[in-house]
């Protein structure tokens, strides 16, 4: 496993299998394993605190990054971080932002910080050719 | 407008409610009547925290919402009410005639409960509080997102998995 920071990727669905294995694929199965997918997938509120919890224990993530601000995972890693102090959430999770997670040469624990700045200025709107002539 | 859905959801505020319902209703406003989230400033602050800011949220215990479901449903915009389980919502449903639909939107897996649909696991007592919604003349059907089927009552309660 590389070195760093690990983080527990939250989505609804098959999404957080699905980053974790585009992280994967662009930056090596090493970087990626400091990448756990988790989905919320057929559980209940209080059973999704209990699940997230469980794997943030046995991981010792220090990052949840979730999909959506109004979604059930980040209730719940918000619940969680409520009692853990130094557990960050992040919510809009991208594919650029774990890049910059998993690559970050820092171990330092705000490493999710740059990771954050990197998603968001990652996000433009490609119009070549909207304008049409 | 209305109160457009009355849903029982032991998520709560999530994805399905504000983006999947919340979109194509253009809700304006979310109704959350539940007893421990109305008296916690933190509950509160959570739940609100993940909702647009063009959607309102009302944070009500049972007694209130009682008492204010009249004035939710003279907004000018449409909205839908949430509970967290069938109990709350069978005090609802009994105590204001004017609750004539109910969505079960979510109940999932816990110990004790029995698969009704992927979304849907019920116990002895859920079971119980939904055919006493039903006898009341409610309509009662499971539908988690709006392009779904909707299940009816009798359907669901006849099913033994997902």
């Amino acid at each position: 496993m590389s070195e760093g920071p690990r983080a527990i990727v939250a989505a609804h669905g098959d999404l957080a299998e699905g980053l974790v294995s585009a992280v994967a694929r662009v930056a090596g199965a090493a970087a990626a394993a400091r990448l756990l997918p988790f989905s919320n997938a057929n559980l209940g509120g209080v059973e999704l605190v209990d699940a997230l919890r469980c794997e943030l224990v046995a991981s010792g993530a220090i990052v949840v990054f979730t999909d959506l601000p109004a979604g059930s995972c980040t209730i719940a890693a918000r619940r969680i971080a409520r009692e853990s102090p130094g557990l960050a959430v992040v919510c809009g999770a991208n594919l650029p932002m774990l890049l910059a997670f998993v690559m970050a040469s820092s171990i330092a624990p705000d490493t999710w910080r740059q990771a954050v700045a990197k998603g968001q200025a990652a996000m433009c709107v490609a119009e070549e050719g909207a304008g049409g002539d | 407008m209305a109160i457009e859905v009355y849903r029982i959801d032991d998520r709560l505020v999530h994805g399905q409610v504000v983006v999947g319902w919340g979109q194509p209703l253009a809700l304006g406003f979310l109704v959350l009547v539940d007893d421990q989230v109305a008296a916690s400033d933190w509950e509160r602050d959570l739940y609100r925290m993940g909702v647009p800011p063009e959607m309102a949220v009302y944070f009500e215990s049972v007694e209130s919402a009682l008492s204010h479901l009249a004035e939710y449903r003279q907004l000018p915009d449409p909205g839908l009410l949430l509970t967290g389980g069938t109990a709350t919502m069978r005090s609802l449903v009994e105590r204001d005639p004017a609750i004539t639909r109910v969505n079960v939107g979510g109940l999932h897996h816990r110990a004790g409960r029995s698969p009704r649909l992927r979304y849907v696991f019920l116990d002895a007592g859920e079971e119980s509080d939904l055919r006493a919604i039903g006898a009341r003349g409610v309509d009662v059907t499971a539908q988690d997102v709006p392009g779904a089927d909707p299940v009816p009552l009798d359907e669901l309660l006849a099913r033994s998995g997902g």
